[in-house]
């Protein structure tokens, strides 16, 4: 392959378009939630053990510090469930064209940050 | 002879197949368990366990993680293989990858019918 292909990754001169948003922060939750796996079945089998290991699972989420990390891995799961459902719509070609995909982009972003919104309001 | 790496992509039909069922197995189930943890009169421990004390929510919870395993593989490999240049330290994070996947299914197993 030609190496000396010209190049040009200024990251913060780079303007993704709307689509692109979605598909890097597709990505970047999916990796999120595949970092976050071991702490997400810790606390499902602390749900699950004993009502000991529930109630300290529930207080250790009432903390400033699990609240925040229980609305991060949200808003990934949220993002990264809308974006899927987009794509999947996309691969029965829903929203192949341009216009639909700037649209639908903007549905994805929305939808999950009002989810998120929502859901992180009532918890706090 | 062609340029083939071990730790490359497998060039098929199947991976892009896999990904798409295990997340319409994954969206039934996230579905399917937030209406049933809101159809709840009271979310405690009590009503929690007695939801995962049943054998087919347990059994549809390891059906869903397994497709998570599953598109978590493929997700992840892509990834890594996008961002991850030298051969040798891709193949090392795959099976890393690959490794802890495997135990995260055998510790779901222990969660769901060991409690």
């Amino acid at each position: 392959m030609n190496n000396r292909r010209p190049k040009f990754l200024a990251l913060h001169q780079i303007k993704l378009p709307l689509p692109g948003v979605v598909s890097i922060l597709h990505r970047i939750s999916g990796a999120l939630l595949f970092i976050a796996l071991p702490l997400l079945l810790w606390m499902l089998q602390c749900s699950l053990r004993s009502i000991e290991t529930y109630t300290r699972l529930t207080d250790a989420l009432q903390q400033p510090l699990g609240k925040l990390v229980l609305i991060a891995l949200l808003w990934a799961f949220l993002h990264h469930f809308c974006a899927g459902i987009r794509y999947l719509a996309i691969d029965l070609q829903l929203a192949s064209s341009l216009g639909r995909a700037r649209s639908s982009s903007r549905w994805v972003l929305a939808v999950s940050l009002a989810l998120t919104a929502s859901i992180g309001i009532w918890l706090w | 002879m062609v340029g083939r790496i071990v730790s490359g992509a497998h060039y098929g039909l199947r991976d892009w197949l896999v990904q798409r069922v295990s997340a319409v197995v994954m969206a039934l189930y996230a579905l399917c368990l937030t209406g049933y943890a809101l159809a709840q009169p009271h979310l405690d421990y009590d009503s929690w366990t007695r939801m995962f004390s049943s054998n087919i929510l347990r059994s549809f919870t390891l059906l869903a993680l397994l497709a998570l395993y599953c598109h978590a593989w493929i997700g992840v490999r892509d990834i890594v293989m996008d961002y991850v240049k030298p051969a040798g330290v891709r193949l090392v994070i795959h099976v890393l990858v690959l490794l802890a996947l495997i135990l995260y299914f055998f510790w779901s197993v222990q969660i769901l019918w060991g409690m």
